[in-house]
């Protein structure tokens, strides 16, 4: 056997910042973005919370997120979320490849199906909601 | 030192070395093998073989065909026993190895494809896209690791084969991690640790390519055979020497020189053929011997393109078309594009000659049996008499299967044959004598030789004196300064002190293999007056069947040049005649 | 030929007389068409012959001559001088001990290679006198791109995972696995679940995906991975809820 190798340490808590390797940074943000996810799904629970209390309940939780701080956290939501989205859009044709015959189908298009879809539902939930 | 005893050692574990080990744990698996290696098993040379492995499988093609195709392709020095043999065995390999996961390219229908390399009469090259030996390689590595019975030491150097009783009964090597010194006892040895051509400066082959084991029988009283036969691939990079593999002229690619014009017609391999319809055993698919001459006339006659890296011919592959490329040759665009900036899809790609197999070897018989009994050898280390003069592309990669295979069952016949065991005592001196070889060498100081002098003036020896054309007087000027070279070999002395991956004693020893096997190439090649397949003399321009239908023996010693020697050539079936690469148009 | 003159920077290391790493610095002609290993080249045969790493087939097909160059994984016979600034730093590959040198100590990425059963196990026996499995060129599509692994090891030095848990089997083995998964001559995907679906197998990767990123020859196994877990949760529904469904 070798008589000492060399263990470079890696932190366990920093790792990430490593400033040869922006790939990483780019990993965190796209899983950190999921968090504002969770904060917006956790702002509908209250809001039918909100709901079942009242008109005058659900009447002041639309209030608060007509506040400055409440549109900013929306919008600061809205960015998070798309870019969680997207970036998970993006290595789709990785995880699901698909054959067809001796080629497989290229991976803008996979990407793209996702996309058209997203808009679509998008859309649809923009009718119902006028 | 760590006695480490075993049934069977095979020194390299590359193509060769890796079907023999998996030959040995199918037939017993309570043998106890120890695979030793100086790198891991996939690092080895075959990964790099790119074309394909030839074996009889189609319903239009036959063994007879195989059969007159190698023997005419080698300039009728192929032992005909053996090459009748190989060309049975090796379909049934190939199989094997399909069945064992090699993605081998196929037919629409699902069967094997195959296509059309140089000096064959019909397609019956199977490949894996244009990285067949890569596929191989790691195809066996892979199934090795099924067979516990396999013992692996990856990165031990072989410094010696120890011999007592007249037999091998072992071997030393370094453990390069820890750079200490191992002694395995075993009953049988089979050496397949690849070819020597790193012994020229302009190559195909890897840096591991250095003929350690050529060398290693050789010291051991093992004769090496017809080393004068150097193979020249016509299809290089001219700056890396990297290989554009001869699946590119099979697919249909073109050589074409400064004027535009398919010179091959000019030497004997016209008429010229349909661009994109390559015709078998004409024209660009005349065979590597052949190809390489003509590109040596070519520059003689200034009809080269100059370039930045020197005299090229073009190779022209765009009307193949950007799809068949991709599919057939993706590993020939790729390495042309990035080490040559090239793209073959839209240029002529500059090619030349380079360096690319040793048709000769350490001498084996139809076992893969050296002249030493308990020492046998298969692959490119060896020369079992298959290739003869010129070997013909494809027909190396089933040769690593076939007497991979057979060193195998050779071995195992031989211990079964009822041996006494052979006097410990002997082999541990010998041992230890290897180790205080090893360690003066490392300990030496004042040294006067610098290992990357030498081994550069070797180089510029090989490639000045011992090339596609030879003269008598350039050979003998070549034999004189490698005999020189090997004398102040002893001068040497290795800086880097640590016994950790010592790769200075590394290059030292690989050094030490080479010049051995020089020597023997310039040896044999001074010796044999006559034009034959790859040793092409200028002075003696016709082949000589009166005087060398006879492979060369060279054996060792330490001091002196080696003697030289000669053996008749096996011919069964086919008498010398004339290699036809005109399409059938005399 | 035009030349231009550049630092290497290598992390040397021998642990003979070092108690950790240093970097030692070399001045190197090079010629523009080098690549990173030319520039290691000059320095053993005209600088200093003490320094130890590997290399062979110059052609990026070996898979030896894996190296962190400027911190990014990078086989060094596939990097060209031309593409880097005056000042180009060499470090052994990342996530591995050094030996010496810039040679690693790598068995514990055979050893995993190894228990990841990467050989064929038919489905079905078959003499060899029978002939070929058949396979079409789409069935061949459909794992070859995972068969072009060099074994390289450029993806452990890139995985964060391999780096924070080494027990990952990780990315090259794993996508190994599923190169015989997915061969339709092979029957073996049971046995090799049981290594790979597992907290050490696939689950730990958390799809970085700077092993697809750094693959030299494109093989992708951070898709390798992701495959293997869609299809083993495939598996986890139908043993749980459709226990009557035939795998």
């Amino acid at each position: 056997m070798s008589n000492k190798p060399y263990v470079r340490e890696v932190s366990k808590t920093t790792w990430f910042l490593n400033p040869q390797q922006p790939r990483y940074k780019r990993y965190m943000a796209r899983e950190v973005t999921c968090i504002f996810i969770g904060a917006y799904t956790f702002l509908l629970i209250v809001a039918l919370k909100r709901l079942a209390e009242g008109p005058d309940a659900f009447q002041g939780f639309l209030n608060a997120l007509h506040s400055p701080l409440g549109v900013l956290f929306n919008l600061a939501a809205l960015v998070a979320a798309v870019y969680h989205s997207t970036s998970w859009f993006n290595v789709t044709p990785q995880a699901m490849p698909i054959q067809r015959g001796e080629e497989f189908v290229p991976g803008n298009i996979i990407v793209g199906a996702h996309y058209a879809v997203w808009a679509v539902v998008s859309l649809i939930i923009l009718i119902l909601g006028i | 030192m760590e006695v480490i005893n075993t049934d069977v050692a095979i020194v390299g574990a590359g193509g060769a070395g890796l079907r023999a080990a998996i030959a040995l744990a199918e037939a017993d698996p309570k043998l106890r093998i120890a695979l030793i290696s100086k790198v891991y098993p996939m690092r080895s040379h075959t990964c790099a073989a790119e074309g394909g492995a030839a074996g009889v499988i189609k319903p239009d093609d036959s063994m007879d065909l195989h059969f007159s195709d190698t023997v005419g392709g080698g300039d009728w020095l192929c032992d005909q026993d053996v090459v009748e043999y190989f060309i049975h065995e090796a379909p049934k390999e190939l199989l094997q190895l399909e069945h064992w996961g090699c993605p081998w390219s196929r037919e629409p229908d699902g069967s094997i494809a195959v296509r059309p390399f140089g000096g064959m009469k019909i397609k019956r090259t199977w490949f894996a896209a244009d990285k067949s030996g890569f596929h191989i390689l790691h195809t066996l590595f892979q199934t090795s690791l099924k067979y516990p019975s396999i013992q692996r030491f990856d990165e031990y150097y072989t410094t010696d084969l120890l011999v007592d009783d007249g037999r091998c009964q072992g071997l030393t090597a370094i453990e390069i991690r820890s750079g200490q010194m191992k002694h395995f006892q075993a009953k049988a040895v089979i050496i397949a640790a690849g070819g020597a051509s790193r012994m020229f400066p302009f190559t195909t082959n890897g840096a591991i390519k250095t003929g350690d084991g050529m060398a290693l029988a050789y010291r051991a009283g093992a004769p090496l055979k017809d080393m004068e036969f150097v193979q020249y691939h016509p299809t290089g990079l001219p700056n890396t020497g990297i290989l554009l593999t001869e699946g590119c002229r099979g697919e249909g690619g073109i050589l074409i020189n400064k004027n535009g014009r398919r010179y091959l017609q000019d030497y004997g391999m016209g008429p010229e053929t349909p661009v994109g319809q390559p015709v078998l055993k004409t024209m660009e698919l005349g065979p590597r011997d052949r190809l390489s001459q003509a590109f040596w006339h070519e520059q003689k006659k200034g009809n080269t393109v100059s370039t930045q890296w020197g005299e090229c011919v073009l190779l022209d592959m765009r009307h193949l078309g950007e799809k068949k490329i991709n599919e057939r040759l993706p590993f020939v665009r790729d390495l042309a594009s990035s080490y040559l900036g090239v793209d073959p899809v839209k240029e002529p790609v500059p090619i030349r000659p380079v360096v690319h197999y040793m048709m000769g070897g350490i001498h084996t018989d139809i076992n893969a049996a050296t002249p030493l009994p308990g020492l046998f050898a298969a692959g490119e280390c060896a020369c079992v008499s298959i290739n003869g003069a010129n070997r013909l592309g494809s027909n190396s990669l089933t040769e690593l299967l076939v007497f991979g295979r057979k060193a195998a069952l050779s071995a195992i016949a031989y211990i079964q044959s009822g041996l006494s065991a052979g006097s410990s005592a002997a082999l541990a001196t010998q041992a230890k004598a290897s180790e205080s070889r090893i360690s003066a060498l490392c300990e030496k100081k004042g040294g006067t030789e610098s290992i990357a002098g030498l081994r550069k003036q070797m180089m510029d020896t090989m490639e000045e004196n011992v090339g596609i054309y030879r003269l008598g007087d350039e050979l003998a000027a070549a034999c004189k300064k490698i005999s020189e070279l090997r004398r102040r070999y002893a001068g040497i002395e290795i800086h880097d002190k640590s016994r950790v991956y010592n790769t200075d004693l590394l290059q030292a020893l690989e050094l030490g293999s080479m010049l051995d096997c020089a020597e023997a190439v310039t040896v044999g090649a001074l010796a044999r007056t006559e034009s034959r397949g790859a040793h092409q003399r200028l002075d003696f321009t016709e082949r000589d069947d009166q005087g060398f239908l006879k492979h060369s023996l060279t054996y060792y010693h330490p001091k002196e040049p080696p003697r030289l020697d000669y053996l008749d050539v096996v011919i069964t079936k086919s008498q010398p005649g004339v290699r036809d690469y005109s399409g059938g148009k005399k | 030929m035009s030349e231009r003159q550049i630092q290497l920077e290598v992390l040397r290391y021998d642990p003979e007389t070092d108690s950790e790493p240093r970097f030692q610095s070399y001045a190197v002609p090079c010629k523009n068409e080098w690549v990173v290993l030319d520039a290691l080249n000059y320095v053993k045969e005209n600088l200093d012959t003490t320094l130890s790493y590997r290399w062979s087939c110059h052609m990026a097909v070996c898979g030896s001559c894996g190296m962190m160059i400027n911190g990014e994984p990078k086989l060094s016979c596939k990097a060209f001088i031309r593409e880097y600034s005056d000042k180009i730093r060499v470090e052994p590959l990342a996530n591995f001990p050094i030996e010496r040198d810039l040679v690693t100590v790598v068995e514990d990425f055979i050893a995993k290679l190894t228990r990841v059963k990467p050989y064929l196990i038919p489905k079905e026996d078959k003499p060899i006198s029978a002939g070929e499995f058949k396979q079409t060129p789409a069935e061949l599509m459909k794992y070859k791109q995972y068969t072009l692994c060099i074994n390289c090891m450029l993806c452990y030095a890139a995985c964060p995972e391999y780096a924070l848990v080494p027990d990952f089997i990780g990315p090259a083995a794993i996508a190994l696995a599923h190169r015989y998964n997915q061969d339709s001559r092979d029957g073996g995907r049971d046995q090799r679940q049981e290594v790979i679906a597992t907290d050490e197998g696939v689950w730990e990767c958390s799809f970085v995906g700077a092993c697809s990123e750094v693959c030299p020859k494109h093989v992708d196994p951070a898709g390798a991975l992701q495959q293997v877990k869609v299809a083993s949760t495939i598996d986890w529904y139908k043993e749980h809820l459709m226990p009557w469904v035939k795998k």
